[in-house]
């Protein structure tokens, strides 16, 4: 049976809805982390469609299933212990990012004197030095994809120093998919999502991106995940003020 | 034994200028705000303060007490970005020791465990290092060779925590789905000041609650306030909510105004001015 949404073109949120999603896949029995609306509708699609296994909270100190049954307990003092024990996955948002995955959400500016303050160094460090972390830009631009962040908070391939826990898997945008899987660990762009030209991603980077010859577009949702998304996840359709158009 | 219980005047007139404070709770969840309120009406300034940061730090900023701010983030939560601590930081005119959430909590730890460090597997290879320039590395003995940062103790001459039941003696009850870090603040601390929602009788305490929900001990703890709605306007579950609308309310009106309309007075005069602008 099908609904007269599901026959709606797809919207440029919900390509990166599924591109998050993705993020989680074959990712196991772990905590799947989501920051910002559109990681967390996929990391709940994940969860009810390819990862099962994975574990959700409400956003504060409790695990729970997709029906809202609550399974576990993690207070803050727990899930930082979580973090340094590995068994989760982190889709953190980035101020800044530089072509190695150094990342900042700490301020603006000189650190000592900023020109403006933003939250703080937060749990990147930890994060990235400990468990998976992939990143969420919902606005591709120059001024987020720069030579040289001001502040590293989150650990870049050409810090890491062989850290052996470091992996940033992949920076989703509202323009397409980026990972690190090049000899020198330098941001590649993976796919772009339909309506996205590759010049488009390029002219909103602030560094030389490693493009591939032939770069895919992000894959089509299936019918199912697109009632999922539309219907059980996302209902009133939150995600458009996330990424528009 | 003895009766602890205070007024939180009593509480903050025990503070120095100068002193190392830490205060519990997180973001704006839990701060025991009645006391940070008493403490803007005292003469005491010149703190070093280790909080994960909210509008307790938002406020004692903008009224120019911190010296220095230990933290990994202020936030109002529900308003990302607190407005007077972003106002400092812009303006210079604090001084700030961050580093990360982990970090932070592995500081306590040691402090609680009278270590002077702890090794953490967090601050490597980021800037985290380059602003604190103090922090040392150590080197596991053992085959593995692995570096750690060595967190050093964030020792605390007082902490100031809210939670929701206590006795007169100094246990602390919290009710609430999260007990954040205010254990470790008290155990941290050479001093350590409990406000709660409610002081009831020690056998109160686990007739409808389990043990588990007693975090704070006697032993680490000087004083206890009854302060009902002390944590407003952050939130204090099961007791009470977040209360957004105060709260948006004060990262918006310029700090001398809300100053005067809501500080100017005690507790009960700022709780009547909040409940007559609801």
């Amino acid at each position: 049976m099908s609904t007269p949404a599901e026959h709606d073109a797809t919207t440029r949120a919900e390509y990166c809805v599924i591109a998050c999603a993705e993020t989680w896949r074959d990712a196991g029995e772990i905590l799947a982390s989501p920051m910002g609306l559109i990681p967390s509708v996929g990391a709940r699609l994940a969860r009810l469609t390819f990862s099962p296994d994975l574990l959700l909270t409400d956003g504060e100190a409790l695990i729970v299933r997709p029906d809202g049954t609550v399974e576990g307990w993690l207070p803050y003092r727990a899930h930082l212990e979580l973090v340094t024990g590995g068994r989760r996955h982190v889709m953190m948002g980035a101020s800044q990012i530089d072509r190695f995955g150094n990342q900042n959400i700490s301020c603006v500016g000189d650190w000592a004197r900023p020109i403006r303050q933003l939250l703080g160094v937060r749990g990147a460090p930890v994060n990235t030095l400990n468990n998976p972390t992939s990143y969420w830009i919902p606005r591709h631009s120059r001024r987020v994809f720069v030579e040289k962040v001001d502040l590293v908070c989150g650990v870049g391939y050409d810090r890491a120093a062989g850290a052996r826990h470091h992996r940033l898997a992949r920076v989703v945008t509202d323009l397409g998919v980026l990972d690190f899987a090049t000899p020198d660990h330098a941001m590649r762009l993976v796919s772009v999502h339909p309506g996205v030209s590759v010049e488009q991603v390029r002219e909103a980077t602030g560094f030389e991106l490693v493009v591939p010859d032939r770069v895919p577009y992000t894959r089509e949702p299936t019918a199912a995940e697109l009632r999922l998304i539309r219907e059980v996840i996302d209902p009133d359709g939150i995600r458009a003020r996330e990424v528009a158009g | 034994m003895a009766d602890k219980t205070m007024t939180a005047e009593e509480a903050v007139s025990r503070l120095e200028s100068g002193m190392t404070l830490g205060i519990g709770g997180w973001g704006a969840r839990r701060k025991p705000m009645a006391l940070v309120r008493a403490l803007l009406r005292s003469p005491v300034t010149d703190l070093t303060v280790v909080s994960y940061g909210g509008p307790d730090v938002g406020m004692l900023a903008a009224a120019g007490r911190i010296r220095r701010l230990v933290a990994a983030f202020v936030t109002l939560d529900s308003i990302p970005l607190e407005p007077h601590y972003r106002a400092a930081r812009e303006s210079g005119s604090l001084e700030l020791t961050e580093i990360d959430e982990a970090m932070f909590l592995w500081g306590l730890r040691a402090a609680a465990h009278r270590l002077p460090f702890l090794p953490v597997r967090a601050g490597l290879g980021s800037d985290v290092m380059r602003i604190n320039p103090g922090l040392r590395t150590v080197t596991s003995p053992y085959d593995d060779g692995e570096t750690f940062v060595a967190m050093p103790a964030l020792r605390l001459d007082a902490a100031l925590v809210h939670v929701n039941r206590a006795d007169r003696l100094g246990n602390g009850q919290y009710l609430g789905p999260d007990p954040y870090f205010d254990d470790l603040f008290c155990a941290a601390a050479d001093a350590a000041y409990v406000s709660c929602e409610r002081i009831v009788d020690t056998a109160e305490l686990t007739k409808e609650a389990p043990p588990q929900s007693l975090l704070i001990t006697r032993q680490v703890v000087t004083g206890v306030v009854e302060a009902p709605g002390g944590a407003h306007f952050t939130s204090c579950a099961p007791d009470y909510g977040r209360d957004e609308a105060f709260q948006k309310r004060y990262a918006s009106t310029p700090w001398p105004e809300f100053a005067a309309r809501y500080l100017a007075g005690d507790e009960r005069a700022y709780r009547a001015a909040a409940e007559e602008d609801a």
